[in-house]
């Protein structure tokens, strides 16, 4: 039975030598990297517009309480019906349950990370619903029975080839391996199934407090074909997606979009304030918002990391950071990957399981810098290696670092190290690049540099 | 009951919520708490000195519109009168092969509708999703133009419902120029005073056609909603 | 002026040359060095890895050995943020608080030191080869060094400084993150050392000696047609 952590490492040490994985993922980025860049320089002044945006989620998290009952006040008021679910599990229940009154049969989703961090889709299956992805990149990993890639770009890591394959395997429809061609035969599968469906979830990018209304930001327009023709629409939301005012959304939809995907604005940016209203001749006629919390009050609680909470997981820190990069979303194991994922990961899921998540990542700070609400993303991977080894250390670690202390510390024992470490390094000829070498992590696929004939110190000495 | 324990679980939450917030957190953009005033939300002027620029002339603002739903794959028309706005329209038509309009009835949607002289499903009264569904085009209003970004802003109310102007393969809007509005502050401010008193069940800004890049990041206009967006403005 | 040079670990033992050019150079400008006898680590790697009472241990010596300094230079973009931006943090909440806060202002790392301090950008030094540039993370984004390193190898006689596409990427090194994720990390540095020798660079050339053991390490394994120098032995070269 393989733990989250050994996980990992198998998967990290077979994608890290795949050069064609890191060539695949290499050319996806490269798109993205040139149109996000524009972006960013098209702002009048993008630094100062994240330290806005940070202030805005800073002022929405920090009094979570209130807003999220002046969101709910004002949902509520126009005949949404709002549920608490504090935990996975009475998420899906929830869900299960307005299924179930419902009748339903099929259901289309739209794209929505927390129905995969509380894995609805299996519930559902399991309880004999049709559920059906609407996202072409979900749809596509749906077909293939694997988690998505990233959390913007589901199939980032799949040719064109392998998707006409998997079509061709699970539809019986695949005209050739060119994009549009594919691209259209999901449109004709999916507009049967949204005029079916009797229940469209979806999920949701910002809530807003004070109009009630939930934001949902996509390029298809599968979310808003999803949130038009079933008669019920469920939407689950994070607690923490509340943002105060309407008009925030001026800052964040083009801040979005512009990390997101490189775009000035998504296709459709859509603000859902209720059920179908007196007057409207289509739309659900209920609507249904399951707020969740599933250990987010547990992150709230830490105000060294609540900032973490502001994320509004636009992947920006996914595309820049050099181990997701290399060793892909999978690798991960859970929903939330990239340097976002190894911060909340071990406080959502248990520090000792997930906190290699934390440890693996050189600290660049590339994520940090790149984050458009400034979470202190790279620092807080230090604080989960400080609460993990405090709350379980490893004894040889800590040990190691204990003898160090006073060799680090006196210039005797330093000097005593030196010499040493040259004879060491004589006999370490030997068993470089073996199993028995101590080294071996390093020298397995790097050269050591020797120990200088004179160090420093040695030198330093001599002058005086 | 069910009903109590859904009660007790916001009420749950919100405890749980408010003991999480009785530790202050730092403020941002500051890592060594110097003492600071508390962050205020930004006002309009505030998003004006961050966002991308936009001209201050209606000139200016035409032309980035102009320019960037051209950039967006939409097509954007600008017409001095209705006749020619109709004209256009009947070219499209016949160019199209349209025989099925689905429309509302929108200020500027009846003279279109009936220039056509084409069956047209109306959504301001009940419709069937499938007969949309078959629809060659939708014709709507709008409530406004955004040139910051080439966007069309619609609402459920003002553009014919939810489906309308994203279930047909094409999306003709019909604009006037006193709609276009510079930016997103503009737009949101627009919002709050049309509808502030009771808004729609849905708001959308829409920018160009339905696309997506999930192949390769290679794209492709028609994901779901439209193919085709075009903006026809007096 | 009075200067303290804090010379890391790495450099002690295995590029004294770099610690030795600084002194001179230093010297040169007319400043005289001094460099703590006690304190050979600065702490971070039992920082990194979460085990901050340990680190604690290795850092006292260096804050008691620095206290009082004029100013202090530190020969390593790495440890110049773990004496400049991480000892604040680690320390927090001790008796040592407030001596790691005086500390922070008045350390500088070495070309930031030149450039940012002394208002020194020409060194007088001669180096004739075509070099590209990699900016160490901790130097990069916890000290904002981008610059300083740059105007200093402009002045340098004959030199040909070519950017590389992933200047700013991570090599993979990050401490016992090389050790504990080693495959992750050699990645990490094929996907840079193919980015220099795009360049046709001769040298790679950093303010971090750690950067430059990963990426020299993989170069001598792999037989690459490039080297790597630190920039203080460039601008040392007359």
């Amino acid at each position: 039975m393989s733990t989250p952590a050994t996980q990992f490492n198998q998967d990290a040490r077979r994608l890290s030598a795949d050069l064609r994985h890191r060539q695949t993922i290499q050319t996806a980025m490269g798109k993205y990297e040139v149109a996000r860049d524009q972006r960013k320089a098209a702002f009048h002044d993008w630094q100062a517009a994240r330290q806005m945006a940070a202030e805005t989620k800073w002022e929405a998290v920090n009094h979570l309480d209130r807003h999220l009952e002046q969101f709910v006040r004002n949902i509520e008021a126009r005949g949404t019906k709002v549920h608490w679910a504090g935990t996975a599990q009475e998420a899906r229940d929830l869900i299960l349950g307005i299924l179930r009154e419902k009748n339903a049969r099929v259901i289309v989703k739209s794209k929505a990370m927390t129905s995969e961090e509380i894995h609805l889709n299996e519930a559902m299956e399991q309880s004999g619903y049709e559920v059906v992805e609407s996202d072409l990149g979900e749809f596509i990993v749906q077909l293939r029975e694997e988690p998505p890639y990233h959390i913007v770009f589901p199939a980032m890591h799949l040719t064109r080839d392998e998707i006409k394959d998997v079509f061709q395997r699970k539809l019986g429809d695949a005209p050739s391996n060119n994009p549009e061609e594919l691209t259209m035969v999901a449109r004709r599968v999916l507009r049967e199934k949204y005029l079916q469906a009797d229940v469209g979830i979806t999920g949701a990018n910002f809530a807003i407090a004070e109009t009630g209304m939930l934001s949902i930001t996509e390029n298809e327009g599968n979310a808003r074909l999803t949130a038009a023709l079933p008669r019920t629409m469920i939407t689950l939301v994070g607690i923490e997606k509340v943002l105060p005012r309407l008009e925030d959304l001026a800052l964040f939809l083009p801040m979005l979009s512009a990390m997101g995907t490189g775009q000035t604005l998504s296709c459709y940016n859509t603000m859902y304030g209720g059920p179908r209203q007196a007057g409207e001749t289509d739309g659900p006629e209920e609507y249904h918002v399951v707020l969740l919390d599933n250990h987010r009050t547990a992150l709230l609680a830490d105000a060294e990391q609540r900032d973490s909470l502001h994320c509004i997981r636009c992947g920006a820190c996914l595309n820049v950071c050099p181990i997701f990069r290399n060793v892909g979303g999978h690798t991960y194991g859970t929903t939330y990957s990239g340097p976002i994922g190894a911060v909340i990961t071990p406080n959502l899921r248990g520090l000792n399981d997930w906190k290699h998540l934390s440890y693996a990542s050189s600290l660049c700070g590339a994520c940090t810098e790149t984050c458009p609400v400034k979470i202190n993303l790279h620092h807080h991977l230090l604080q989960n290696r400080r609460n993990a080894s405090r709350q379980k250390p490893s004894w040889w670690q800590k040990a190691a670092f204990k003898a160090f202390a006073p060799l680090a510390t006196r210039p005797a024992l330093w000097s005593l190290v030196t010499k040493m470490g040259r004879l060491g390094q004589k006999l370490h000829g030997f068993v470089k690049g073996s199993r028995l070498d101590p080294a071996y992590a390093w020298t397995k696929t790097r050269d050591l540099p020797p120990i200088a004939q004179r160090t420093f110190k040695e030198w330093w000495r001599t002058r005086s | 009951m069910v009903e109590d324990a859904l009660v007790s679980e916001r009420d749950n939450m919100l405890v749980r919520i408010r003991e999480a917030l009785s530790v202050a957190a730092p403020l941002p953009g500051q890592d060594h708490g110097t003492a600071r005033e508390m962050p205020v939300l930004s006002s309009i002027a505030d998003q004006r000195r961050v966002l991308p620029a936009v001209g201050q002339s209606f000139d200016e603002q035409l032309a980035l519109f102009r320019a960037n739903a051209a950039e967006l794959c939409g097509e954007f028309r600008l017409f001095n009168d209705l006749d020619a706005l109709v004209a256009e329209l009947k070219g499209l038509c016949a160019a199209e092969g349209w025989q099925r309009l689905a429309s509302h009835g929108g200020e500027l949607t009846g003279a279109a509708c009936q220039a056509l002289g084409l069956p047209v499903l109306l959504t301001d009264q009940a419709f069937d999703k499938r007969e949309l569904a078959a629809c060659d085009v939708g014709i709507t209003d709008c409530d406004a133009l955004v040139a910051q970004t080439g966007s069309v802003l619609v609402t459920s109310r003002s553009a014919g419902g939810r489906a309308l102007s994203v279930l047909p393969p094409h999306h003709v809007v019909l604009a006037r120029r006193e709609q276009l509005v510079p930016d997103l502050p503009a737009a949101f401010a627009l919002l709050k005073a049309k509808y502030g008193g009771g808004y729609p069940s849905m708001i959308s800004f829409i920018t160009g056609p339905s696309r997506t890049g999930d192949i390769e990041r290679i794209l492709v206009l028609g994901a779901h909603g439209p193919k085709k967006l075009t903006i026809l403005c007096l | 002026m009075k200067v303290t040079l804090f010379i890391p670990c790495f450099i002690d033992l295995f590029y004294p040359q770099v610690g030795v050019a600084m002194v001179r150079i230093l010297e040169k400008l007319g400043h005289t060095v001094v460099c703590p006898e006690g304190p050979a680590c600065c702490g971070q790697p039992a920082f990194n890895t979460g085990y901050w009472d340990e680190s604690r241990e290795v850092a006292i010596k260096v804050l008691e050995s620095l206290q009082g300094a004029e100013v202090v230079v530190i020969a390593s973009g790495s440890c110049g943020a773990m004496l400049k931006v991480f000892y604040p943090d680690l320390f927090a909440g001790t008796k040592y608080e407030a001596m790691a806060r005086e500390l922070a202002p008045k350390c500088y790392e070495f070309s930031a030191f030149l450039v940012n301090k002394l208002g020194v950008a020409d060194l007088g030094a001669r180096f004739p080869h075509k070099v590209t540039f990699h900016d160490g993370c901790h130097g990069l984004r916890e000290l904002n060094n981008k610059r300083p390193p740059r105007e200093l190898l402009a002045k340098v006689r004959g030199l040909e400084l070519v950017e590389m596409g992933a200047a700013e990427t991570c090599c993979g090194f990050g401490g016992t993150f090389s050790a504990k994720f080693p495959m992750i990390s050699t990645a990490m540095g094929d996907v840079k050392c193919a980015s220099a020798l795009e360049t046709s660079a001769e040298y790679i050339v950093s303010c971090d000696s750690s950067c430059l053991m990963q990426i020299q390490g993989l170069i001598d394994r792999q037989h690459k047609p490039i080297k790597t120098i630190h920039l203080a032995e460039i601008l040392i070269q007359q």
